[in-house]
């Protein structure tokens, strides 16, 4: 809808008096300002910011599940929780915090970044894009509707059979799980999808592959994993789906069922997903270091292929989650020397990293103190993981504590200081305003102090035998002397509460910024890549005129050159950059309209789900949902035909985006 | 002044990769595709000797029956080509016709297949009778879907084409809907052989 009219000292955006109609009944959305703005947006701005705000509530969700859960292991025979309520307690809490917010934060920050770092106005599909954040939100909600109807999922996050039969689990809570993650793999595969293509083909002149800044490139392949990944968690979930609704024994080994087919389908998704979870944090440090060492990032070629590598090996790794399933001695052999090997390009990029730090004009902003804080964390869960490749010693620490402590190290040390860094790396970005720096050196301190407080004394309490998912310990098995179990699991409780401390620092944070932050200067951290090069916030069409590239970091080789002695120095200023682009602003943009359909599509979705555990008929009427939403949206042209704008849009004077 | 941007529709005239982004969309999707049915054809594979207390593969299939059905699922690739070709050539008239006998074919195949599983059912092997049975209606029924969907596209376009509602441009439309029709056909070759021609 949104034709933005520029002149050089006005953005202001036109409404459009005369909008299109959706399927004969309904007119366009055109409203640009208030809830519909958002509701029926196709900006993948608008979508980015959405997708976050989604995903920092369901942190927030899946933090209070964690936070019940050192609670109750805190001290011996613990009474808040019983035995069921905490089997869905930890089912859903490392559900939500691999699925409702890593990875739609993940994407929150692609949809966001990748179009202003690659030079486009938008996304490949925008209504996709609308589309894959709605089934995100629903499936999430979906997911956790089931608390309220008879109990959330109990079969741990990777949900083995047998204990994800009907007869182990009888209520309805794994069914909302199978479907609820059925609905945001749907998003996740749009997403991909979209966000390839975005990458591949919407490219400013110039941008070739080895010019994308880090972030695009580590998204791009974490893109690519998702695609390849999500249809094989799709088959697991049908075949769980058929066996618990209608009767099918794909995993009953009563029934002559392989109970490993399960566990092969899982984590050749599951594997893959570790790196979809860690590889966007990669991408956001390796943004973050070098704008605060003031040097380029250090061999950036390894750091992209590293990446690739860990994409390719990552899907020769899975088996090492199995190691205790009796494989035999070949397939153990393989998947042990892969894992091995999977360790090299992760050590590749923390050797990239550490050489960028070196010799450089550190600047200990709180983004960089997250980055750096992931490369120390970060490394210890790695090197805990390659233990878990030696199969011998992992068959010992398989479902003990040892293994928890490890991927809260690289999960947590990693991919969530990644994604808090980039929080206070871009925040300026998107809302113009700069977060606190106390306040985010507080909220860091805290969060790494607490958070080695609780993963760290888990190694030793795993070493020392504490299984996984025992709801309590008792007294009788906690051992001897002053660093006994009792002693560890209290000190890690405590460490929980540290570590909300930390993150509730963080949402004040972002309270206070809102009220009276200060507001961020262009430029604010003498940034190096294309998003910084535009204003804050960005405007809606991103660009006054699509930049051409001719550097790895554009935006730095504009601001300075080299002078006769070989030192860069600089020799614009952010402001003469940006004028030279709005001295070239292009007259008319012809921006992607809003849509009903993609919410429409979405809402068919969770209709779907609960007919399929409910009544067929309810199904039925969702199936009817999503096929008009189908029907509706491909009559719809993605961008309103000129004719429907007034005064009529000239095609001739006219870029299209998106 | 730089125009290098792009409807969702509008071809690959000013792409980076010179691939329009609904093809280099499809493309991707039918890449994820392939591991939805690898996912399915494994567990196929893995259940297809366990019969249980059911009929064996070679009791029930009848191998002329698919036979038939395949080879019109194979020349509905060949109709489909042609529609494309005519939509490419702004003939209307041949695209209209070659789309409606695709999908006319594409009915066919599905029909068979819901005669040969109500064969089965009637012979005994019901959805639950063993994991062979569940995981041969699992994989059979996810490629009938596939063939399904395809010929509701290929019904509605021709429907929407009459009243000339295509946004964007008409030939590539039809050619993407031609790109998922040859891969479910590809899927099949697949399936056939593995599950019937290979004996168990």
């Amino acid at each position: 809808m949104a034709i933005i009219e520029r002149s050089i000292t006005s953005t202001e955006v036109f409404s459009v008096a005369t909008p299109s109609s959706s399927l004969g009944a309904l007119k366009r959305p055109v409203a640009t300002t208030g809830w519909k703005s958002w509701l029926f947006t196709v900006d993948h701005k608008k979508l980015g910011i959405m997708y976050s705000a989604a995903a920092l509530f369901f942190f927030i969700v899946g933090g209070l599940e964690a936070v019940l859960i050192r609670l109750q292991l805190a001290a011996p025979n613990g009474k808040i929780l019983n035995a069921d309520l905490y089997n869905q307690m930890f089912t859903m809490h490392a559900t939500t915090m691999v699925f409702l917010f890593v990875m739609p934060m993940a994407a929150g920050l692609a949809n966001y970044f990748i179009p202003l770092q690659i030079g486009a106005r938008d996304v490949a599909f925008p209504r996709i894009n609308a589309f894959s954040f709605w089934a995100f939100l629903f499936g999430g909600l979906f997911l956790n509707l089931s608390w309220f109807l008879g109990g959330a999922a109990d079969g741990g996050w990777f949900m083995y059979a047998p204990n994800s039969g009907p007869v182990f689990s009888p209520s309805h809570g794994i069914d909302f799980w199978v479907l609820g993650l059925q609905i945001t793999g749907i998003a996740s595969l749009a997403g991909a999808v979209n966000l390839i293509t975005t990458v591949l083909n919407m490219r400013a002149p110039g941008m070739k592959l080895m010019r994308m800044p880090i972030f695009t490139w580590m998204q791009l392949v974490v893109q690519f994993l998702l695609l390849f990944a999500v249809p094989v968690i799709t088959v697991a979930l049908f075949l769980l789906s058929f066996q618990r609704n209608f009767g099918a024994t794909f995993f009953d080994v009563s029934a002559g069922a392989d109970p490993l087919l399960w566990q092969h389908l899982f984590w050749i998704f599951g594997h893959p997903e570790v790196y979809i979870l860690i590889l966007p944090s990669f991408g956001v440090i390796s943004e973050v270091l070098p704008v605060f060492s003031r040097k380029p990032l250090f061999g950036y070629p390894f750091v992209v292929f590293s990446g690739a590598a860990i994409g390719f090996v990552g899907w020769g790794v899975w088996a090492h989650h199995m190691f205790a399933s009796g494989l035999g001695p070949v397939s153990v052999a393989v998947f042990s020397i892969s894992t091995m090997a999977i360790a090299v390009p992760t050590g590749v990029k923390i050797v990239n990293w550490t050489m960028t730090l070196w010799g450089g004009k550190l600047e200990f902003t709180a983004a960089m103190k997250f980055a750096v804080g992931l490369i120390v964390l970060f490394t210890i869960g790695g090197l805990s993981g390659v233990t878990h490749s030696v199969a011998p010693s992992d068959t010992q620490q398989t479902d003990t504590y040892y293994i928890v402590a490890h991927f809260h190290y690289v999960l947590f040390g990693g991919a969530v200081f990644g994604l808090f860094s980039g929080f206070y790396y871009w925040w300026p970005k998107v809302f113009g305003k700069l977060l606190n720096e106390k306040l985010g050196t507080w909220n860091f301190w805290l969060m790494v102090i607490g958070m080695n407080m609780t993963f760290g004394p888990m190694h030793i309490l795993g070493l020392q035998g504490q299984p996984r998912r025992m709801y309590q310990w008792t007294e009788a098995r906690a051992g001897e002397g002053l660093f006994n179990f009792g002693f560890w699991n209290m000190f890690a409780s405590i460490g929980s509460i540290v570590l909300s401390i930390g993150i509730l620092l963080f949402l004040i944070n972002i309270v206070i910024t809102a009220r009276n932050g200060k507001v961020a200067p262009l430029d604010p951290w003498d940034a190096r890549s294309l998003e910084w090069m535009t204003s804050n916030p960005p405007k809606e069409h991103n660009f006054d005129s699509i930049p051409t590239i001719s550097h790895l970091d554009e935006f730095f080789h504009r601001k300075y050159q080299e002078d006769a002695s070989g030192q860069m120095v600089k020799v614009k200023t952010a402001e003469q950059v940006m004028k030279e682009l709005e001295d070239n602003a292009d007259a008319h943009i012809h921006m992607p309209s809003p849509s009903y359909w993609p919410i429409f599509l979405a809402a068919g979705l969770p209709v779907i789900s609960f007919g399929v555990i409910y009544s067929i008929p309810i199904a039925i009427i969702g199936g009817v949902i999503v096929l008009f939403g189908c029907y509706g949206w491909s009559i719809e042209p993605s961008t309103a035909p000129d004719d429907d704008f007034d005064p009529p849009a000239t095609t001739k004077d006219v870029v299209h985006v998106g | 002044m730089t125009t290098d941007s792009h409807t969702e529709t509008d071809g690959a005239a000013h792409t980076s990769t010179g691939l329009s982004n609904n093809k280099l969309g499809m493309w991707l999707f039918l890449g994820s595709e392939c591991l939805l049915f690898g996912g399915l054809i494994s567990t196929y594979m893995l259940y297809r000797g366990r019969v249980g207390e059911g009929p064996r593969p070679s009791q029930v299939f009848d191998i002329p029956f698919t036979s038939v059905s395949s080879f019109v699922l194979l020349m509905s690739s060949l109709t489909m080509v042609l529609a494309v070709s005519a939509a490419h050539k702004g003939d209307d008239r041949n695209t209209y016709l070659w789309t409606t006998v695709t999908a006319i074919l594409g009915a066919t195949f599905v029909g068979g297949q819901v005669y040969e599983f109500t064969a089965f059912y009637n012979e005994g092997m019901g959805f639950t009778t063993s994991l062979f049975s569940s995981s041969f209606y699992v994989l059979t029924g996810f490629h009938g879907v596939h063939v399904t969907v395809g010929v509701i596209m290929l019904m509605s376009i021709v429907g929407i084409m009459k009243r000339s509602k295509v946004p964007g441009s008409k030939s590539e439309t039809v050619e993407m809907i031609g790109l998922y029709w040859h891969f479910v056909d590809v899927v099949w070759i697949i399936i056939f052989t593995l599950i019937y021609l290979i004996p168990a």
